[in-house]
C-alpha cells in the first residue's frame, strides 16, 4: 500500500491494510454480511505476504482457528457480524481464559437473530461486554471514520498483544462500507506492540505466572521448544487444570485486573466542543458524527453542548465520564439501539446528573436533525 | 520400557489422571506415545490437541506443545495451529461425543481439506464425563443415562464418515491390540494428510454398568470377541458378519495435503515481492 499519500478506501478495506501493518499474518473467516469484504480482501493479500488465510465450515470454527493460530505465534484476526459473533462467543471466553491475544471485528447489523443484515444497528455494546459466559474484561474499540477504522485497528491488534486478551473491534455497517479518503501513514511512524517472549529457558518457563515488572504472562509459541499446556479450564500458573478455590479467584481477580487496572491507557476518547459545555451528548461510531453536526446546530442557536465520544467502548471511560457528569447539566446518550450504553453511563453519571437516552433500531442512522429536534423538545427518554 | 516412556513423555507433575479404574484410555495414550518414540520425532515439534472430554483430558499429560480446547473444536484449533505452523506434527486426541456430534462438522471438513493431521478417536460409545449419556456411537438399543428405555438412535460409522469426507489414510484398533493402535498411529502419522484412526475403547464405570456388561476384563474381552481384521472379515459368509466390527487399515488415499498446496500459492508470488 502506497504511504505518505492520500488515498480512496473503504471501511473494511481499511481494516485489511491496517491489520497487515499491525503485523496480521493469519485470518480465519466464515462469509457473512456486513463483514465479507474483510475476509476477502485477507484471502487476496495475506499469501502475498506469507500470511495464511483460511476460510473455515463456521464460525466457531473460524474463531477457535484463530486461537490455533495465535498459539503458534502468528497475530491473527477474524471478522464477522451479529449471528457469527454471537456463535464466536465461546471462542472469545476461551482466549480471555488462556490468554490469547486476538482480534474480533463485528461489523454490526441488526438483531436478534437474523435481523436486518444489510442495514446498520449498534446492538451489539453489550454482547461484545458480557457475550461470553463468566466473569471477565474486556476491551472493545469503536471508530468512527475510515481512517479511525485505520488507526483502530493496529491499536486493537497492539492492545491484544499487550494484555494477551481477544480485542473486539465494533464497526457500523456504514462505515465498513462507505469510502472516505484517508492519509496512509509512513510505517515508520507507526508503533507496532509485539507480545513480549520469555526472558527464561524452556525449563524455568511457568507459562501463566507474570513476572515483575510484566502485565501479563510471557508467551512463548508452540515449537520454540517451550512445551506448555493451555486450557480454558482454571488454571494454575504451570497452565494445569486446578479446583483450588485460590488459584480460581486469583486467576479470575488477574484476568479483570490486567484491564481494570490500565484503563487509563486503554481508554481513547474524544471531546468536541466540551469546554463550556452545559449539555453533553454521548454518542460512538457513525452516530457520534451525527451527534457532531447536532451540536454545531444547536450551538449557532446558543446551547452550550458538546460530545463525549468514546473510541473504548468497554472498558467504559469512567473517571472522565465522572467529571464531567459532576460539571453538566445533562447528558443524553444516542445510539442506534434501545439504550445499552445509555445503561452504562446511567450507572457511571446518573448520580451526578440527569442521564437521557434516544435510539433507533430501525435500520437507519440517527440524524442530525431528530438529534437536534430531540434536545430542543427537552425530553429524556426516547427510544423510536 | 513403559516408565522410560512416562518419564520422557509425560508430565509427571501433572498425574495422576483422572479417568476412572478399568479404564481403556490409558492403554491408547501409551500406544500414542510409543508410536511417537517409535518413529522418533523431536518432542519440541509435536502439538497434541484435545476437546472436552474424559479422552480430551489426555492433552495435560503428555509432555508436548498442548491444547485442551473447547468442546468439539480440537480439529478446528489444530487446523489453525498447523496452518500457522506446518512444521509441527500435530495430533488431535478426541472422543465419539467430541468428534461425532458437536464436533462433526470440523471433522468432515478438516478430512475434506486433507490437512496433515492426525486425529485419535478415544470411541468408549458414551459420554462419561458428565455421566454416561448416549453419544452418536452407542449402539442402537443400548442404554444410557439420557436413553433409559434404550437409544433409539442409529450409530455412526466413523471410519466410513471419515473416507467418505475425503481422509486420506483410515483406520480402526481396539484396547485389547495395543499393538494395532501403535502400529496405526505411527502410520496415521507418517501419512501426509488427514488420517483418522477411531480406537475402540472401554467405560466401565458408565457404559459398561449401564449395559450390565461386565467388569472391565469383561468389556475389553467383548471388544476381542466382536472385533475382525479386514482381511478376515472380507472372507466371511455375509451370515457371520453380523455383529461384528472390522479393524485394521481400512483405507489410504492420494491427494494433496492442504498446507502444500497453500503454500504453492504463497510461493507464486515470491518473484513479485
Amino acid at each position: 500500500m502506497p504511504e505518505g499519500r492520500i488515498k480512496l478506501m473503504q471501511g473494511n478495506e481499511a481494516c485489511v491494510e491496517a491489520a497487515i501493518i499491525a503485523g496480521m499474518e493469519f485470518f480465519a473467516g466464515y462469509p457473512i454480511t456486513p463483514s465479507t469484504e474483510i475476509a476477502e480482501l485477507s484471502a487476496a493479500k495475506l499469501p502475498r505476504i506469507g500470511g495464511k488465510f483460511i476460510q473455515m465450515e463456521d464460525e466457531i470454527g473460524s474463531i477457535s482457528a484463530v486461537i490455533g493460530a495465535s498459539l503458534a505465534g502468528k497475530k491473527s484476526m477474524t471478522a464477522t457480524s451479529g449471528p457469527g459473533f454471537s456463535l464466536k462467543q465461546e471462542g472469545i471466553g476461551y482466549a480471555i481464559m488462556a490468554e490469547v491475544p486476538c482480534v474480533i471485528v463485528n461489523v454490526q447489523r441488526g438483531g436478534p437473530s437474523t435481523g436486518m443484515p444489510t442495514s446498520p444497528a449498534q446492538g451489539d455494546i453489550m454482547q461484545a461486554r458480557w457475550g461470553t459466559h463468566g466473569d471477565h474484561s474486556i476491551i472493545a474499540l469503536y471508530p468512527s471514520t475510515v481512517r479511525e477504522i485505520f488507526d483502530t485497528t493496529i491499536r486493537a491488534f497492539n492492545l491484544a498483544e499487550k494484555y494477551r486478551t481477544p480485542v473486539i473491534l465494533l464497526m457500523d455497517e456504514v462505515i465498513g462500507h462507505m469510502r472516505e479518503k484517508i492519509l496512509v501513514p509512513n510505517k515508520n511512524d507507526i508503533k507496532i506492540y509485539n507480545r513480549k517472549k520469555p526472558t527464561s529457558g524452556p525449563k524455568d518457563y511457568r507459562p501463566y505466572q507474570v513476572k515483575e515488572g510484566d502485565i501479563v504472562p510471557q508467551m512463548a509459541s508452540f515449537g520454540e521448544g517451550y512445551r506448555f499446556h493451555v486450557t480454558g479450564l482454571v488454571h494454575n500458573e504451570m497452565g494445569f487444570p486446578s479446583n483450588d478455590n485460590k488459584v480460581a479467584q486469583n486467576l479470575i481477580n488477574r484476568l479483570i485486573n490486567k484491564i481494570e487496572n490500565n484503563i487509563e491507557d486503554i481508554v481513547e476518547y474524544e471531546e468536541y466542543r466540551l469546554e463550556d459545555a452545559e449539555e453533553i451528548i454521548v454518542a460512538y461510531g457513525v452516530t457520534a458524527r451525527s451527534a457532531k453536526s447536532a451540536i454545531d446546530i444547536l450551538r449557532d442557536e446558543g446551547l452550550k453542548i458538546g460530545l463525549f465520544r468514546p473510541i473504548t467502548i468497554w472498558p467504559v471511560a469512567q473517571r472522565q465520564l465522572e467529571e464531567i457528569a459532576k460539571k453538566v447539566n445533562s447528558i443524553l446518550v444516542v445510539e442506534m439501539n434501545m439504550g445499552q450504553y445509555a445503561l452504562e453511563i446511567d450507572r457511571i453519571a446518573g448520580k451526578y446528573t440527569r442521564v437521557g437516552k434516544y435510539g433507533r433500531v430501525d435500520g437507519e442512522l440517527v440524524t442530525p436533525e431528530e438529534i437536534v429536534s430531540f434536545v430542543r423538545e427537552g425530553k429524556d427518554c426516547q427510544a423510536n | 520400557m513403559p516408565s522410560q516412556l512416562i518419564e520422557k513423555y509425560f508430565r509427571t507433575n501433572s498425574l495422576p489422571h483422572i479417568w476412572c479404574p478399568g479404564c481403556g484410555n490409558g492403554i491408547v495414550l501409551r500406544a500414542i506415545v510409543k508410536a511417537i518414540d517409535n518413529i522418533g520425532i523431536d518432542q519440541n515439534n509435536v502439538c497434541v490437541v484435545s476437546g472436552i472430554g474424559c479422552s480430551s483430558r489426555a492433552s495435560g499429560y503428555l509432555d508436548f506443545n498442548t491444547v485442551h480446547t473447547t468442546h468439539g473444536r480440537a480439529l478446528a484449533f489444530a487446523t489453525g495451529i498447523k496452518l500457522a505452523n506446518p512444521n509441527l506434527h500435530v495430533i488431535v486426541i478426541t472422543g465419539d461425543g467430541d468428534c461425532a456430534a458437536i464436533g462433526g462438522n470440523h471433522l468432515i471438513h478438516a478430512a475434506r481439506r486433507n490437512i496433515d493431521i492426525t486425529t485419535i478417536v478415544f470411541n468408549n460409545n458414551i459420554y462419561g464425563m458428565t455421566g454416561g449419556q448416549y453419544s452418536p456411537t452407542t449402539p442402537t438399543g443400548d442404554k444410557g443415562t439420557t436413553a433409559p428405555y434404550g437409544n433409539i438412535d442409529a450409530n455412526f460409522d466413523l471410519c466410513e464418515l471419515a473416507k467418505a469426507a475425503g481422509a486420506t489414510y483410515v483406520s480402526r484398533s481396539t484396547v485389547y491390540g495395543a499393538n494395532m493402535i501403535i502400529k496405526q498411529v505411527e502410520a496415521g502419522i507418517k501419512n501426509r494428510g488427514f488420517s483418522f484412526i477411531e480406537t475402540l475403547t472401554t467405560c466401565p464405570t458408565y457404559y459398561g454398568r449401564k449395559n450390565k456388561k461386565g467388569d472391565p476384563v469383561d468389556l475389553i474381552r467383548h471388544l476381542k470377541e466382536i472385533s475382525v481384521n479386514k482381511t478376515e472379515y472380507e472372507k466371511l459368509p455375509e451370515e457371520k458378519r453380523m455383529g461384528k466390527i472390522v479393524i485394521g487399515e481400512l483405507y489410504r488415499g492420494e491427494r494433496p495435503e492442504y498446507t502444500d498446496e497453500y503454500i504453492k500459492i504463497i510461493e507464486s508470488f515470491k518473484g513479485e515481492i
